[in-house]
């Protein structure tokens, strides 16, 4: 869906109109220099519509159809995390409904422009979901062919990489694993389903919540469209569209906004420890074939990232229709505590690594993406940890991995894959586990809906099963036995704890639990600016590093000029107020698309700009922002990031 | 007399895509690109719509030339409110060399065969840009043409027409039958919702190929070759008008 105001930008368009037609700056809102806070913020969620001014006499009616099920999320979203659970779900339901001979109406919403486009990750999947899904996966055409033939890690320093062996029995051992470029995976998925009979609208963003009156969930609303930039209606104004379920399942990836809603309303993170996050960003280059080795995973920990940040580098080596690409990948640990910290800048830096440029040097970089991931993990407490207490003290946080995981159901619908989050750290992985999640959330209702009565058209059920049968399952078992992984990176010892940890878990494999005091958040984790150093990045090559900007435009990321700002704050005055002086602004650091700015107005002062047409859908911001003061919503269907195959 | 519309809509690479082109120069990478509606045909859409809710027209045919992805192109011109929808099936080989004659040939073909009384194109494809297609269906039918309209009137089976050329604003006046092409400021497109979407997949769609409409769409032009426009030159600083002019010398400029 396009509107043709933003034809202006298009360069063929931008010859024509130059001598009669002045461009509208796609910055926000440029009001003259006054008193603070300058509005930032026009979005309905944070200024209601029912109260200005602008929207009296519009028709605010919307139009509903009933579905048995509708499910928010066509596909993976997250780096390493797999989690097609939005479509394994949809697939799984009508293979049952076709099998017991019980007809069901089940529907997709999927923000993206098309089923796959909002989709990035590594990736290297084990397939043990898929083959529970779809035996016949190989017949029936799925972009699977590449299978792990080495498998490496080194750890960095600024000059070298000490090898350190992998070997079975060691969770990152990949052999049987295969090799994928995510994207197209889901959108083979996504045919499958349609090809079954779910009914798939993609561009359509799932916007809003409903309830029934006794606060179970009743459904989605999709998003508005027509609205302009300073919040008032436009001509083209529609409403969405409500669609009635009698569960709505939540496959929106890591940090969903509609998620995060659930959380508060159903308190599904009452027993639970806060969720731990790291941003993944990723580039795809097509490679010299001298350089390139079909097969080969390669991951890297250490350099360029200091001893207490969590993070690390991926390359795995694919050939897609004859082309020898790498898919490489960084992933920055969201809990840093230096707001000066870069993860953009990091993952340049890195391909600069003496072992890692001449891979790159005569490369052409063909896409780049970023996106939040979970890491379910937890952190230990600051205290100086010697190697024996440290032993005993990483088995107590055998709760922690699974204590982030929150109560999964609700009344109306439950959660699955990446939303609550099941990533397996140290495989790396949490395809498998995320698309299992969305097989049992369907069975799970599947057996509901036989039995269903009147009942669903006023109140939703909760399938409170699903809680169960995830504990009951392969995936429960799988986590429990890296549970400790990585809490273990984060005591003082930093990498080198992990590392030790690795080495240990090879024998140890789970011991009995002691339950921890709560940590905190990863957003609560920066230190203040003038606490910390600033870094010095070195500037792009133009070779192997690039800057942000052409980077951003890789993503084909667009979003209409004219719409509110979809990165919404609770508060317009708390960047300048808070975020600037204390932490210098770590929003214009760690968002991977260049969205946030703090630009000098008429009068000398910094004042936040956000850029909302960059944004790629990370929700990085959401996360890490200090204060919580950044809420991510959904912005028009169709829009965001244009991945191809990622 | 309420008047018969067809409109002429493309399926591109969508115009927010950084393009690549293929290594080997033979085209620019398509496969699994984002694709969407050509924008001027999305706005000649539009039109024909509009003109249908002042009851100008009573009916709006929708065509598009191409492999089967085309049909999703079609299915977002039924749900922003054309009734009918034909997809001509060109795929592979035929479809890369498919032109603008062949393009044109098609569409006054389908022209005559629904006896229609106006076409509705947009200027050009933003692929392409050769902005020729609306020209010849004109020059094949002789009928007469409207192009970069940005507005349009239509009575008693004449339309006036604004049409934007270099100079500014003109405004000339055709019988119907007759050609108009959309320019940019002609209007702003609706956007197809998510009701209107499902009502559309039961619009009829019907297919059919060149040869059904003796139509020969072999190409006339050869493509040599496709390249990226030169990468830009850093600029440098200069520190004096006389460092600027013997700079300018030393380029031969002056």
């Amino acid at each position: 869906m396009s509107y043709s105001l933003r034809f202006c930008l298009h360069p063929s368009i931008l010859k024509q109109i130059r001598p009669s037609f002045s461009l509208i700056r796609w910055n926000s809102t440029t009001t003259p220099a006054e008193a603070t806070p300058r509005k930032i913020t026009t979005h309905y969620t944070i200024y209601p519509r029912d109260k200005d001014e602008r929207w009296k006499d519009i028709n605010m009616e919307r139009y509903a159809e009933e579905y048995d099920v509708v499910i928010v999320g066509g596909g993976p979203y997250i780096l390493f995390f797999v989690s097609v659970p939005g479509l394994s779900a949809a697939l799984k339901l009508r293979q049952l409904s076709s099998q017991q001979n019980k007809e069901i109406r089940v529907c997709v919403v999927e923000k993206g422009s098309t089923i796959g486009a909002h989709t990035l990750s590594g990736a290297c999947i084990e397939l043990r979901a898929l083959n529970e899904l779809i035996p016949d996966w190989k017949e029936k055409g799925a972009p699977l062919t590449n299978t792990v033939t080495k498998d490496r890690f080194y750890f960095l320093t600024k000059n070298s990489a000490i090898p350190i062996p992998i070997f079975k029995g060691v969770p990152m051992y990949n052999h049987g694993n295969y090799l994928v470029r995510l994207g197209k995976l889901t959108a083979w998925l996504g045919e499958q389903a349609e090809a079954a009979g779910v009914e798939m609208y993609p561009a359509t963003a799932a916007s809003e919540i409903l309830y029934h009156d006794d606060g179970s969930v009743k459904g989605i609303a999709t998003n508005d469209v027509g609205i302009a930039k300073d919040g008032s209606p436009k001509d083209s104004f529609a409403r969405g569209m409500e669609l009635h379920a009698k569960y709505t399942v939540f496959a929106e990836g890591c940090h969903g906004h509609l998620a995060k809603q659930l959380y508060k309303k159903f308190d599904l993170r009452k027993n639970c420890t806060p969720q731990s996050y790291g941003i993944g960003l990723k580039e795809i280059w097509e490679v010299d074939k001298s350089k390139h080795e079909p097969g080969l995973v390669l991951h890297t920990a250490g350099w360029p990232l200091d001893a207490n940040t969590y993070g690390g580098s991926f390359m795995y080596h694919i050939l897609d229709n004859d082309q020898p690409l790498i898919l490489v990948g960084y992933v920055v640990g969201l809990d840093y505590k230096n707001p000066y910290l870069n993860p953009y800048q990091e993952f340049q830096r890195f391909k600069t690594h003496p072992k890692i440029r001449p891979i790159f040097e005569n490369g052409k970089r063909i896409a780049y993406g970023a996106r939040a991931l979970n890491e379910g993990g937890y952190q230990v407490s600051k205290n100086k940890i010697d190697k024996k207490y440290f032993f005993i003290s990483s088995h107590c946080f055998f709760f922690l991995i699974l204590l982030a995981i929150p109560k999964l159901s609700f009344p109306g619908g439950c959660l699955v894959g990446c939303s609550p989050g099941f990533l397996n750290v140290p495989k790396i992985k949490g395809t498998h586990t995320a698309m299992k999640s969305g097989m049992i959330a369907a069975e799970t209702i599947f057996d509901l809906l036989i039995k269903s009565t009147d009942e669903n058209k006023t109140k939703g059920i909760e399938p409170s099963d699903y809680d169960n049968r995830i504990k009951n399952s392969w995936i429960w078992k799988e986590l429990y036995s890296v549970r400790n992984f990585r809490p273990a990176f984060n005591t003082s010892l930093g990498i080198f704890g992990g590392l030790l940890y690795g080495a240990l878990h090879f024998v140890l494999r789970g011991k009995e639990p002691f339950t921890l005091k709560h940590e905190e958040p990863d957003h609560s984790r920066l230190k203040k600016a003038k606490d910390c150093q600033a870094i010095e990045y070195p500037k792009p090559d133009n070779v192997v590093t690039f800057d942000l900007l052409s980077s951003v435009a890789l993503t084909n990321t667009n979003h209409d000029h004219d719409e509110p700002p979809h990165l919404t704050l609770k508060d317009d005055s708390v960047p300048t107020n808070i975020n600037l002086p204390m932490y210098d602004g770590p929003e214009q650091r760690y968002c991977p698309a260049g969205v946030y700015e703090f630009v000098e107005n008429d009068s000398g002062q910094r004042q936040l700009q956000i850029n909302a047409q960059n944004c790629i859908h990370c929700k990085t911001c959401d996360i890490k922002d200090p204060t919580q003061n950044i809420n991510w919503v959904t912005p028009q269907g169709g829009e965001g990031p244009a991945y191809n195959g990622m | 007399m309420a008047i018969r519309i067809l409109v002429g809509v493309k399926r591109a690479i969508d115009y927010a895509v950084k393009i690549q082109v293929k290594t080997d120069k033979t085209g620019v990478v398509t496969d699994g690109v984002k694709h969407s509606m050509n924008p001027f045909d999305e706005i000649a859409v539009e039109e024909a719509i509009r003109l249908k809710e002042k009851k100008i027209a009573q009916e709006i045919i929708a065509v598009s030339c191409g492999p089967a992805q085309c049909q999703e192109t079609l299915r977002t011109a039924l749900a922003l409110g054309a009734d009918r929808a034909i997809h001509v099936e060109v795929s592979g080989k035929d479809y890369e060399m498919l032109q603008p004659l062949a393009v044109s040939k098609l569409i006054s073909a389908i022209a005559k065969k629904e006896n229609v009384d106006l076409i509705l194109l947009g200027k050009q494809a933003i692929d392409d840009d050769s902005n020729q297609t609306g020209q010849m269906v004109a020059g094949l039918l002789s009928w007469p043409q409207a192009v970069f309209a940005s507005k349009v009137d239509i009575k008693d089976k004449q339309a006036e027409v604004v049409r934007e050329i270099d100079g500014g604003l003109e405004t000339i006046r055709v019988k119907l039958p007759a050609v108009i092409t959309a320019d940019l400021r002609l209007n702003q497109p609706r956007f197809a919702n998510l009701p209107s979407i499902q009502k559309a997949k039961k619009k009829p769609m019907a297919k059919m190929s060149p040869k059904d409409l003796g139509v020969d769409i072999k190409p006339h032009l050869e493509y040599l070759s496709y390249e990226e426009p030169p990468k830009r030159q850093g600029g440098g600083r200069v520190s004096s008008v006389d460092e600027l002019i013997s700079k300018l010398k030393e380029k031969g400029l002056i």
